[in-house]
């Protein structure tokens, strides 16, 4: 087990490395920087340009070293902690991204929960009540989860707001608690608006869980071991959670490599409709203005929390399903 | 031979003796049904236990018909694209009508009366229900060229004569929202099917490259797709269309979407590519192929990929829903294709706040043929996998 640990920890190390090589060439990829469009900005608002200032910024951003030394910097500067500077902000990342972080996971969490106590119930009914109304009815659901496009979801849900309720559930909080250091008022504030990112991230994945989950079920309902159990006089519910479910619920610990990355999409884009603090709207100006770093660090922290997560669903699975050969 | 032998006592019971040759070797014969499935095709088979999946077969002629039904889009669509009516901007959709004053007038259209509310300064159309206006059918209306080709002026159908029909309403400028989502899945539609393209061929060729050497060159690529399928895709999408140059046509800039949208797409593809050679390799056919010296692409192509087409196509279609919807959300966000281009993802971006929505509910309508295209492609790329093995 610690020898597996060890090794996985090391591929995850490569993979992170690699990912940060990628990331880095695709930010770098529009023609340009952000010197560039910024003398571009000032020209078509009819500005001078002061050439020994844009030099001095050049210089001092480093953007007239070689590229693979402007990654050098960057990604040494990750490893102690340092996100880089944001051009557009004239700001440390750090400082520009503030508390985005921590509420991008905050949400991403409620949504990983938010699946898992959803899907649980619902695939468990819809396995042990195959073909019946109510079954089939959940599937539709579910293939409708999988074809509505999330940010869609959140408009239509906006609109629905808006015209029954005469509210808007846009946000992460009520506004006067925005910039605002945390309390306990705020904290409240967060858990109420919650529900509604939540549920508009989480459908897919909800969908995408319930399907696998009942058919993983269904295929070990029919084996003989529980028609062995049955024919034993074990009761219904003794039965199904004793053994079958114990196999089925692999998905949930296995899928969340998938489902993370997934949700992160789902996440970005739904933020920018639903105008939560979170990483989507940021990012998305980020990458437009090519503010290298700021856009870099995101992406880069969007990968390691994916990254991470899988680590611990590996490890999980490892730990859980003695099936699987840990070489 | 029985039936031959003298029957010498009267007493004997008559009995059936049946004289056809006793050949207990022989099989038993097959009725004719049985006979057609046991020497059907593989194809054959597969056809039949596709259409067993009703939602399925209705799924894929929806998506046939709509797939015709791009090519003959300035035909179809009742306003040209760039039609601006400038008199009715905001206009809400008008219903068609079939009967007026409980007489049967064929299908028609109220006209609208515009005004402009001066306190709120919200314009507001009503429908003037006493002269309907019939609408015109197989006419000449709005001109246009086919196909960017030939000029034509030919619509299934038209506006009522100096009135207008916006079934689905008009957006900001004016043009009419249904024949715009009409041309936008020539767009959106297309899309998909570049981009799975595009996404096939690298997957079938890195997949089997992967499958077929084993050893570090399969190591690597493992490696490589798991690392690219622990990204976060939206965001790699919006980072890559950011990249491309602002001053590309809308031609290139709809290219290089597509390449972008199929070139995080493959390694789905790939990896069933490679489980499914790799055990294919192993069978006694691909065994001999290459004792006798064939080369690997002539074993691959010739041997290997027949034998698995159809679970890729299944799983292809099961992925075209993926770039549609991806097209969709990168122009939603501006970051996609862009304002001269109509798809239904530029048409959604108009509807992107909440104040807009609330007014002119019917920018959402988009939303009605991305869902339903979505729809229909996972069910009818179920029916596919579950048809992909007929010995199953």
């Amino acid at each position: 087990m610690v020898q597996y640990l060890i090794k996985r920890l090391l591929t995850m190390a490569m993979t992170l490395v690699i990912i940060s090589v990628l990331v880095f060439i695709i930010i770098k990829l529009p023609p340009g920087d952000y010197l560039t469009t910024y003398i571009e900005e000032l020209k078509a608002q009819g500005e001078n340009v002061d050439q020994s200032r844009i030099d001095f910024l050049r210089k001092r951003y480093g953007l007239d070293l070689p590229g693979w030394q402007q990654y050098l910097n960057w990604a040494t500067g990750l490893l102690r902690g340092d996100l880089g500077w944001s051009f557009e902000y004239d700001q440390p990342v750090s400082q520009v991204v503030g508390e985005t972080l921590f509420l991008t996971i905050i949400l991403k969490l409620a949504t990983v929960l938010f699946i898992y106590a959803v899907a649980f119930p619902i695939g468990v009914y819809s396995a042990t009540h195959q073909y019946s109304w109510s079954d089939h009815g959940l599937t539709f659901l579910g293939f409708l989860g999988i074809a509505v496009p999330n940010f869609l979801f959140a408009l239509a849900l906006l609109y629905a707001a808006n015209v029954w309720f005469g509210t808007s559930i846009g946000g992460l909080m009520e506004p006067r608690y925005i910039d605002q250091p945390w309390s306990w008022g705020k904290t409240l504030s967060v858990l109420e608006h919650l529900w509604a990112p939540v549920l508009v991230i989480g459908i897919t994945g909800t969908a995408g869980m319930i399907r696998r989950l009942r058919a993983n079920l269904l295929d070990e309902l029919q084996k003989q071991y529980v028609t062995t159990a049955r024919a034993k006089g074990l009761s219904e519910r003794r039965l199904l959670l004793r053994y079958p479910m114990r196999v089925a619920l692999n998905p949930f610990i296995a899928d969340v490599g998938s489902l993370l990355p997934q949700l992160v999409s789902g996440a970005v884009i739904v933020s920018v409709v639903m105008s939560l603090p979170t990483s989507g709207p940021l990012l998305l100006s980020a990458l437009q203005s090519q503010d290298t770093y700021l856009a870099g660090s995101f992406l880069m922290f969007l990968a390691t929390l994916t990254v991470v997560g899988m680590f611990i669903s590996d490890v999980a699975l490892a730990l859980l399903d003695p099936r699987i050969r840990l070489e | 031979m029985q039936d031959k032998v003298a029957v010498s006592s009267s007493d004997r019971l008559p009995h059936f003796v049946s004289d056809a040759p006793f050949e207990p070797g022989k099989p038993a014969p097959m009725s004719a049904a049985l006979e057609q499935y046991y020497t059907a095709s593989s194809f054959k088979m597969m056809w039949w236990r596709f259409s067993r999946h009703k939602i399925a077969v209705v799924s894929g002629a929806l998506l046939l018909a709509a797939y015709i039904a791009i090519l003959f889009v300035e035909m179809i669509a009742p306003y040209a694209l760039d039609r601006r009516n400038t008199d009715f901007i905001y206009a809400p959709p008008q219903g068609i009508h079939l009967f007026h004053d409980g007489s049967l007038v064929g299908p028609f259209v109220y006209p609208l009366t515009y005004r402009l509310d001066m306190e709120t300064l919200k314009r507001e159309y009503t429908p003037d229900t006493s002269k309907p206006q019939p609408i015109r059918m197989l006419c000449l209306g709005d001109k246009y060229d086919f196909w960017g080709l030939i000029p034509g002026s030919f619509h299934l159908l038209c506006p009522p004569k100096d009135g207008t029909m916006f079934l689905f309403g008009t957006d900001r400028l004016g043009r009419d929202m249904a024949s715009r989502l009409i041309y936008g899945a020539r767009i959106s539609l297309t899309i998909g099917l570049v981009g799975i393209t595009v996404s096939f061929i690298l997957g079938i060729t890195i997949g089997g490259i992967a499958g077929f050497f084993g050893g570090w060159v399969d190591n690597v690529i493992q490696r490589v797709i798991e690392i690219l399928r622990s990204l976060p895709e939206l965001p790699l999408w919006l980072a890559l269309s950011a990249a491309l140059p602002a001053n590309w046509s809308p031609i290139l800039i709809y290219f290089g979407i597509t390449v972008i949208l199929g070139l995080l797409e493959w390694p789905g593809l790939a990896r069933a590519v490679r489980s499914k050679l790799l055990s294919l390799r192993q069978e006694d056919y691909a065994v001999a192929s290459r004792l006798m010296g064939a080369k690997p692409p002539h074993i691959i192509g010739r041997h290997l990929l027949p034998n698995f087409m159809s679970h890729l196509i299944a799983s292809a279609t099961l992925a075209i829903p993926a770039m549609i919807l991806g097209e969709t959300a990168l122009s939603f966000l501006g970051l996609g294709l862009r304002a001269p281009v109509t798809s239904w993802g530029v048409l959604l971006s108009e509807a992107q706040n909440i104040e807009a929505i609330a007014l002119y509910p019917w920018l959402l309508i988009p939303m009605i043929p991305v869902i339903m295209t979505t729809l229909a492609f996972n069910f009818l790329g179920d029916g596919l996998r579950d048809a992909a093995d007929p010995y199953n």
